[in-house]
């Protein structure tokens, strides 16, 4: 009852807001976005700050060999178990007595509709648009070694969960943080479980809030013209509102089944184009190639493309960055290392198939402007030069137009679907970080999501370069203290796998279909 | 070795009769019956993060529901007025004919009843797809209680 009053005061509010004039209206929106530079810029450019005496930021590095290590140590698991993961997938491991339980699938898929979205769509042209085609090449290279960084951050999610008696779930990088560490006598869990906690609130209120909620009012603007940020942001915060606060499930339901199909109609379309267009394939993959390892006139050079490749592949499947762990640690599983042969689907469906149909669309559609003279990029300051001047959706919104002219709308309305699953995906992984700080209860929990709301209308608002800047930010710092996690406990999956592995081939563990 | 029989139930009047219908033949051939009741649950649908984590949790709520609200009277009802035929019930989750054949294979049963409607309605028109596919894929004959 309540709820319901809250939510008419908070509509009406809007309505208010929405008579505003434009002028006020614009201003608002610079407002905003002054304040939250400003107040973000410190941040931003620590995480960001390079390697003394270089211009290769120390993140990207943290993240290349994080996923490097994993690899190796745990010999290319990537390459080794995926049809085994497949069949995990597929239930084919499954009890029929445990139906009813949250199955492999339905932990893939929502963890995949949690990290399938802008990133796939934004987040590579932004890659392409200023690294140029060779940042693909990069960015498949991070997907395919991300894969080991997610195996090893969902298994150990599993297998130091936290499980209440009433039967609920926590898990998540916080809680393998602490009991982790504890169990293996290495100090500093606690710290750094508090570390993640704070990084974790900042990455669901940045990436997978405040930029979803900026893009997804860009999409709009395209077609409805262009009016003030806030007001999409009103709208989205009223929704969110009414389905983390009021309870409004049946909307997220709704979602969770449009955005797969939305995913499905995505690559549908990119085939399509990639298809009419086979015979320039080889020369987009000459490009990506060339791009990668020859300076190809962009700013930075090679080193330019693989910043852009690797730092878009981390933002688009999170792999290491711990988010992961938290949506697969509810999963009901007797073997936490499962959960992890299922997660490692993840990063490859997300980055090496679906980033890479958009590259390759935006590639092929000749989207970015090469001087016919010299074969490399023009450059319109920092980012390559494109057909309309176009970045971030609008150029994949462009390359998928030149083939479908109708394609932006759909591509609109997936950005907007997209946009909205990742946000409540990321409120629970914020709400999560939250009550491991503040603990359990309604209070702690309302106070999140109201701020959580809050950001919503802020993102739309801001201009694109703050709100991008800070949401890596903020999901890279989060990555920064998961990875030691992962270290440290990396020796606890490996005994895991060890002995699923054996057991598997003695056919201790046993198909049921 | 006395018989088996599956009847399928969930807690419409059609599928009353059909256990009703079962347990007669039971006591006539001196077999036992099992009632099956299936949740319908399916391994590829979608779940917000939320109801993943709660999902150990409503799957118990669910079943123990089932069993208080919908098999225990039943059962006591079944057993007062058939005292000398052996009843059991089971409750699964699944997609119901694929479930109501697992259970028909597993415990060996040799004859399954199910209930019909014949109305036009929603619900009946749903129950009534799960007669008709169950009637098509039975392994063992199949009786159709009207």
């Amino acid at each position: 009852m309540s709820q319901t009053f809250v939510t008419r005061g908070a509509m009406a509010a809007g309505a208010l807001w929405l008579m505003a004039s434009a002028a006020a209206a614009q201003s608002l929106d610079e407002t905003i976005n002054e304040v939250f530079a400003s107040s973000t810029g410190w941040f931003v450019s620590f995480i960001f700050s390079s390697f003394p005496g270089t211009n290769f930021p120390w993140i990207v590095g943290w993240l290349v060999v994080a996923a490097s290590v994993f690899t190796i140590y745990f010999g290319f698991i990537q390459f080794r178990v995926v049809k085994h993961s497949i069949q995990l997938v597929k239930g084919d491991y499954s009890d029929p007595d445990d139906a009813g339980e949250v199955s492999h699938f339905q932990a893939l898929a929502t963890a995949l509709s949690g990290t399938v979205g802008l990133g796939n769509i934004a987040g590579v042209a932004v890659a392409v648009g200023i690294g140029g085609a060779g940042a693909t090449f990069w960015m498949i290279l991070a997907g395919l070694l991300g894969m080991a960084s997610k195996f090893t951050e969902c298994t150990l999610g599993v297998k130091y969960r936290n499980e209440y008696p009433n039967g609920t779930v926590s898990g998540g990088p916080m809680y393998y943080l602490t009991k982790g560490f504890a169990e293996r006598g290495v100090p500093g869990g606690k710290i750094l479980a508090i570390l993640f906690s704070i990084f974790c609130i900042l990455g669901a209120l940045g990436g997978g809030n405040m930029f979803q909620a900026n893009q997804a009012h860009q999409q709009l603007a395209g077609i409805f013209g262009d009016y003030p940020g806030w007001i999409t942001g009103l709208i989205f915060a009223a929704i969110v509102f009414i389905v983390i606060i009021g309870g409004v499930k049946s909307i997220a339901r709704v979602t969770e089944k449009v955005v797969p199909f939305m995913g499905i109609i995505y690559v549908g379309a990119a085939l399509v184009i990639i298809l009419m267009n086979i015979d320039q394939v080889g020369s987009a993959f000459g490009q990506i190639f060339a791009g990668a390892f020859t300076d190809t006139g962009i700013v930075g050079g090679v080193v330019g493309a693989l910043i852009q490749g690797f730092r878009r592949a981390a933002f688009s499947n999170e792999a290491g960055v711990g988010s992961a762990a938290i949506a697969h640690s509810a999963v009901r599983t007797k073997e936490p290392i499962t959960e992890g042969l299922v997660s490692l689907l993840e990063p490859f469906i997300d980055t090496v198939v679906i980033c890479t149909m958009t590259a390759l669309v935006i590639i092929i559609t000749q989207q970015l402007i090469i001087d016919p003279e010299t074969g490399l990029y023009v450059l319109d300051g920092a980012a390559i030069a494109t057909v309309g001047g176009n970045s971030g959706v609008s150029l994949t919104s462009a390359a998928f137009a030149s083939a479908f002219s109708w394609f932006p709308y759909v591509l609109a309305l997936a950005v907007v679907l997209f946009a909205f699953s990742t946000m409540i995906s990321w409120s629970y992984y914020g709400l999560k970080a939250w009550t491991y700080l503040f603990g359990e209860g309604d209070k702690q929990e309302l106070t999140f999501k109201l701020i959580f709301c809050l950001f919503v209308v802020i993102g739309a608002a801001a201009s694109l370069g703050p709100v991008i800047d800070f949401s890596d930010a903020a999901i890279f710092a989060m990555a920064i203290v998961n990875i030691i996690g992962l270290y440290v406990l990396m020796p606890v999956v490996k005994r895991e796998l060890n002995s699923y592995m054996s057991r598997l081939e003695s056919g201790e563990i046993r198909k049921f279909k | 070795m006395s018989n088996i029989f599956v009847a399928a139930y969930d807690g419409s009047e059609a599928s009353n009769r059909a256990v009703h219908f079962a347990i007669e033949r039971a006591k006539i051939t001196g077999s036992s019956l099992i009632v099956a009741f299936v949740l319908e649950w399916s391994p590829y649908s979608f779940l917000t993060p939320e109801e993943i984590a709660e999902r150990h949790v409503r799957r118990k709520e669910e079943l123990q529901r089932a069993e208080d609200a919908i098999i225990a009277p039943l059962m006591e009802q079944l057993r007062e007025e058939h005292a000398n035929v052996p009843v059991s019930a089971m409750v699964k989750f699944g997609h119901p004919v694929e479930t109501l054949i697992n259970i028909i294979t597993e415990s060996g049963a040799t004859q399954v009843f199910i209930g019909r409607t014949g109305h036009s309605s929603v619900v009946s028109r749903i129950f009534g797809s799960v007669t008709g596919s169950l009637a098509q894929v039975s392994p063992v004959p199949c009786t159709i209680v009207p």
